[in-house]
């Protein structure tokens, strides 16, 4: 086990790094498509419930099938991973984002647009900072998971720790193969506390004092 | 402690044979109104649940877009500008003050001069001053967050925030519907004392018709459909009620009426000896056996009473302390007589300490005063010729102010024949 980290200490570092920068930059795509789509419905109860509908449907896809269809149009590499971890990262997201802003009270929309503040500069200043910790725990929640998605992307040739795993798995018995699953395996779940402490460092750092709990 | 101008910055606002009709309702939620609010005056909305009045305060700023008819401030039809624009004009506090539960006390406040375009140390010193005329000290409270803040004083910043960018009208939505009678008491004298310095033009909502008749310099009681049935002043009002409807409304016994019209500046207050903390009470002693008062009233650094100290008291003490007696019966002079009473007789006080702008001490009050000034005042309502105009038109002309609708040359309209641009 040591010796194979030993081997490849700097081809596991790198990726590591790979896929925890395909995560993190999935994430932030992921939460900008689905706080763009929350503010689109969330003042509408059927639009609502219908991309909850979806959001809900699409988590019971598995990633790993999502992944291989994409393939047969986007061919191999990182463009079928981008497109994966991101559809499974907005998810959870666009859930949260919706139930945070129509949870904000109507009185307080209401004397925003009533002291004359536009619907955009209401949603920039008012609503989606109110809706922030709401919002910011979804994204944990994401991140959690497309962690996991991110190493299936590896199917696809895409980069990342899941390289170690499928390599590993599909020589099973092989020299080192169990090793290089436990690395892939590892590193995932270590990549994924540390992402998880740096949203948490986040969330402390963007909570206004008046509405952290 | 300033005595600031009374020149009046409010405007003037005209509601022109405006009408809401909401798509797939038969009858409009206001139907054809026309009203005058008189710049500088508290205007009253009163009537019963669901019938518009919110509404029609709504529509004034256009939060309600208005399908009908035209609002004219200060000359100026307003219909058609920039609805935000408009709002950026118009001073706007709701239930519980609507505050931004993510801003600071300071960033509340600021966000309509911010939106404007103000400098940053104009910014601040407005915010500061704004806190001043709400009697919250900037320095404690300019950092907090509302949550941080009781009931009433997230109501104070939420007027502080409609008068930021010191707007000539001010609308108010129920605005002391969420807090408890002593300190709506309180919020409400304390709007009179603010009003007193700024002069704005300012409309109510309430379903309160005691707050109406405190606060008002015009009543408005709407029936359903926004149905203006009466539009006067509060004592006219009392007096003479124009239907069954206004009388139902208005409730509770005559005798008591004029304790809810008379203010406390209306009627001789008492002079007394007042001390300051630091003083021998023995000095204070003599001084008040001179006097022949009952009571000594221990002033802070501004002059606001801190406590009040009987005879006895004195003679038990060495030196007057800066102890702050919370039980002490307080009133302001703006409030109601009926106030002052209910004051005294939750603390069992035969005098209360009566206080004027920012709560700086002005006298006492008793009950002999208040007795003797419901005695006195019985003819107190005038003629109705200064009342400003205020009708449906089409509706139920025998219901309006009679010399109103004279001097009002339009001609009947039928509301439900106004267009609808929707």
């Amino acid at each position: 086990m040591f010796e194979f980290i030993g081997e490849r200490i700097r081809q596991i570092l790198f990726a590591s790094w790979q896929h925890f920068s395909l995560v993190a930059q999935c994430l932030i795509l992921a939460t900008v498509i689905a706080v763009v789509i929350a503010a689109l419905v969330y003042r509408n109860k059927s639009l609502s419930s219908l991309a909850n509908g979806v959001s809900a449907i699409g988590l019971t896809i598995p990633s790993f099938a999502a992944i291989g269809l994409l393939i047969a149009p986007f061919g191999f590499g990182v463009t079928p991973a981008v497109i994966v971890v991101s559809f499974f990262a907005a998810l959870p997201i666009i859930r949260n984002a919706i139930v945070g802003l129509a949870g904000i009270s109507p009185s307080v929309v209401e004397s925003a647009r009533g002291i004359g503040m536009s619907r955009m500069r209401t949603l920039a200043t008012v609503e989606l900072p109110m809706a922030w910790p709401v919002i910011l725990s979804g994204i944990r929640v994401s991140a959690q998971m497309v962690m996991g998605v991110a190493a299936i992307a590896a199917y696809a040739l895409g980069p990342g720790l899941g390289g170690f795993i499928f390599s590993g798995l599909s020589r099973l018995g092989g020299a080192k193969a169990f090793d290089s699953v436990l690395v892939g395996v590892i590193g995932v779940v270590i990549l994924a506390f540390i992402l998880d402490l740096i949203l948490l460092g986040i969330g402390r750092l963007t909570t206004p004092r008046g509405i952290r709990v | 402690m300033s005595e600031s101008s009374d020149a009046i910055t409010g405007a003037s606002i005209l509601l022109d044979v405006v009408t809401k009709q909401y798509p797939g309702q038969i009858k409009p939620a206001v139907g054809g109104l026309t009203l005058e609010i008189p710049a500088g005056s508290i205007v009253m909305f009163v009537g019963p649940s669901g019938c518009g009045k919110t509404t029609t305060l709504k529509m004034i700023n256009r939060l309600i877009e208005p399908t009908g008819g035209k609002i004219v401030i200060n000359g100026e039809d307003v219909t058609k500008m920039d609805g935000d624009t408009l709002r950026r004009r118009i001073g706007y506090v709701i239930q519980a003050g609507g505050l931004f539960p993510h801003m600071t006390v300071a960033a509340n406040i600021a966000i309509v001069p911010k939106m404007l375009g103000w400098k940053k140390d104009k910014i601040a010193a407005r915010v500061d001053e704004l806190l001043e005329l709400v009697s919250l000290d900037p320095a404690i409270y300019r950092d907090r967050y509302p949550k941080e803040l009781s009931g009433g004083q997230q109501q104070r910043v939420g007027v502080a925030r409609a008068l930021a960018a010191d707007p000539p009208v001010l609308l108010m939505d129920e605005p002391f519907g969420a807090v408890d009678p002593i300190t709506r008491q309180r919020l409400q004298d304390e709007l009179l004392n603010i009003q007193s310095e700024v002069q704005k033009t300012i409309v109510m909502v309430t379903h309160d018709f005691d707050e109406a008749v405190k606060l008002g310099d015009w009543i408005a009681v709407f029936d359903e459909g926004a149905q203006l049935v009466q539009y006067d002043s509060p004592e006219r009002v009392l007096a003479n009620p124009a239907n069954e409807f206004v009388e139902n409304f208005i409730g509770s016994g005559a005798g008591l009426k004029q304790l809810t019209l008379t203010r406390v500046n209306e009627v001789d207050l008492m002079d007394t000896i007042t001390a300051l903390p630091g003083e021998l009470a023995s000095d204070v002693l003599s001084r008040l056996q001179g006097d022949g008062s009952s009571y000594a009233v221990v002033l802070d650094k501004r002059r606001r009473p801190i406590r009040r100290l009987t005879r006895r008291q004195l003679s038990r003490l060495q030196l007057i302390d800066d102890t702050v007696d919370e039980s002490m019966p307080l009133v302001s002079d703006q409030s109601t007589l009926n106030d002052a009473l209910d004051t005294m007789l939750v603390s069992s006080s035969e005098t209360a300490v009566v206080t004027g702008r920012r709560d700086v001490f002005r006298g006492l009050i008793n009950v002999q005063t208040i007795m003797e000034a419901i005695s006195q005042a019985n003819a107190a309502s005038a003629d109705g010729s200064d009342a400003p105009v205020g009708l449906n038109s089409g509706a139920i002309p025998a219901l309006s102010v009679e010399d109103a609708v004279a001097a009002e040359p339009r001609s009947a309209e039928d509301p439900h024949s106004a267009e609808e641009p929707r």
